[in-house]
């Protein structure tokens, strides 16, 4: 199988991962739970991918990252934590349901929510985002990469503005952590995923928080710390993880930030922005092909979304699949205002993700199936 | 039976920071060992970090103080 599904999650991971949450799960006890040799040993594993995190990521203390078990998790605690009822949130109709979601709940709340649009390449429009800040604008909610084109957002933009307005940036790392640099300086809230660009185990994810920024937890419980207060602890990172970590997962994800970090990201992205140039200059430039989001923009993750003449995009996706053995993902991509945008709601588009694992090989062989079903269906 | 000696013990808000107190003690070439936060100091659960009180001063000075919560001398 040639595995193209890397936006979802990376299949193929760095060397090492698997033994390592091996060894994590018939050698560990309870991170924070205890001070024998066996929670010790996965306190200290723990420990040591937050600073990996907070290395990555540009911020300046292993405590500000806080496990969550993906981005959506994350994402819902800080949209939960921090906004309430009559604030104002600006977001982007690139957003992921990740997002969306909890910004709908808390629209329901009576928070206020504005969308900044797209145009036709799928490019945020700029101009307009200084118009919808009002009195009681709280935050920025923005996708740093579209999860449907590949885009990025301006971040620096958002944080120019969020400084003259004094707004608070979070920031949906999502797609563009382990894949593009990143540096949390002037970013208020990151969250992040473990099993995408930074090539980990599902079920790792987490939260960057700048110091003196309050986020009301999600949930409360057990921290292996204070057990006779009746409320969580307030201080970071146990403010915001309550319950037992999944440390047999963040083990293997330490082994994939060590990889990363000896690659290097930008070593990542030049490989990954490769195979996908490859991949366009092997697509017959025609009609019947649509690439969706802009292509030729410099900075970008690798996703890739087309369709073919009027087919639909899981006809097309189960043809890559069965005929071509080509791990592609049909549908809405859980991002449906952009597909609304795009004009594609209807029938969705197929998106092709590529890893640092892909090969220039892989990269041809899907172009030339999607000009086969082309020319031929 | 174990004879006891006298420790100074450190304290700390959260479990990210007794590991990062029991790596700067290693690097510093310490006894530092993690203990289960003892009653003397906090009712509950919790780490603490256990050194040598000769080592105490060569901690501190390299410590930053938003790490430790409190430090205390015990007989453990």
């Amino acid at each position: 199988m040639i595995y193209l599904d890397n936006a979802a999650t990376t299949l193929l991971k760095p060397p090492g991962v698997a033994e390592a949450v091996a060894n994590a799960i018939s050698t560990f006890g309870s991170p924070g739970r205890g001070a024998h040799s066996a929670s010790i040993t996965a306190s200290r594993a723990v420990y040591k991918a937050r600073r990996q995190i907070a290395s990555l990521i540009g911020a300046e203390s292993a405590s500000d990252i806080a496990f969550c078990s993906n981005a959506t998790e994350a994402l819902n605690t800080a949209i939960h934590g921090i906004f309430s009822n009559g604030d104002h949130v600006i977001t982007t109709v690139t957003e992921h349901n990740s997002a969306l979601r909890p910004l709908y709940l808390a629209q329901m709340r009576g928070t206020e929510v504005s969308y900044i649009h797209i145009d036709s390449r799928g490019i945020l429009d700029y101009k307009s985002v200084e118009k919808l800040i009002k009195n009681n604008t709280k935050a920025f909610v923005i996708n740093h990469a579209s999860n449907v084109t590949g885009n990025t957002a301006e971040l620096d933009f958002f944080i120019e503005l969020k400084k003259k307005y004094g707004l608070l940036l979070i920031t949906d790392g999502a797609q563009s952590a382990g894949t593009l640099p990143i540096n949390v300086k002037d970013i208020d809230v990151f969250c992040f995923t473990g099993h995408k660009g930074l090539m980990g185990p599902q079920g790792t994810g987490g939260i960057y928080v700048k110091p003196g920024i309050k986020i009301n937890p999600l949930k409360s419980g057990g921290s292996g710390i204070r057990s006779f207060d009746r409320l969580h602890p307030d201080t970071m990172p146990d403010a915001l993880e309550a319950g037992t970590l999944n440390s047999h997962s963040i083990a293997g994800l330490s082994c994939s930030l060590e990889f990363i970090s000896k690659t290097g990201v930008d070593s990542i992205h030049k490989k990954e922005s490769a195979l996908c140039e490859i991949f366009l200059d092997n697509l017959d430039r025609n009609e019947d092909i649509t690439v969706y989001g802009d292509v030729s923009a410099e900075v970008r993750v690798p996703v890739i979304s087309l369709n073919i003449s009027d087919m639909s995009s899981s006809y097309v996706s189960g043809i890559l699949a069965e005929e071509y053995g080509i791990a592609t993902r049909a549908g809405a991509h859980c991002a449906p205002l952009i597909h609304n945008a795009l004009g594609t709601a209807e029938r969705g588009a197929v998106r092709f993700s590529f890893s640092y694992f892909n090969t220039e090989d892989d990269a041809i062989k899907a172009a030339k199936a999607v000009n086969e079903i082309a020319k031929y269906n | 039976m174990r004879t006891k000696k006298l420790y100074s013990v450190l304290s700390f808000r959260t479990t990210t920071a007794a590991m990062e107190a029991e790596e700067l003690s290693h690097e510093l070439c310490l006894s530092g060992r993690i203990i289960p936060l003892p009653p003397q100091i906090s009712a509950g659960c919790g780490l603490a970090l256990r050194l040598l009180p000769e080592e105490r001063e060569i901690f501190m000075s390299h410590c930053d103080k938003k790490l430790w919560e409190s430090c205390a001398e015990l007989l453990l």
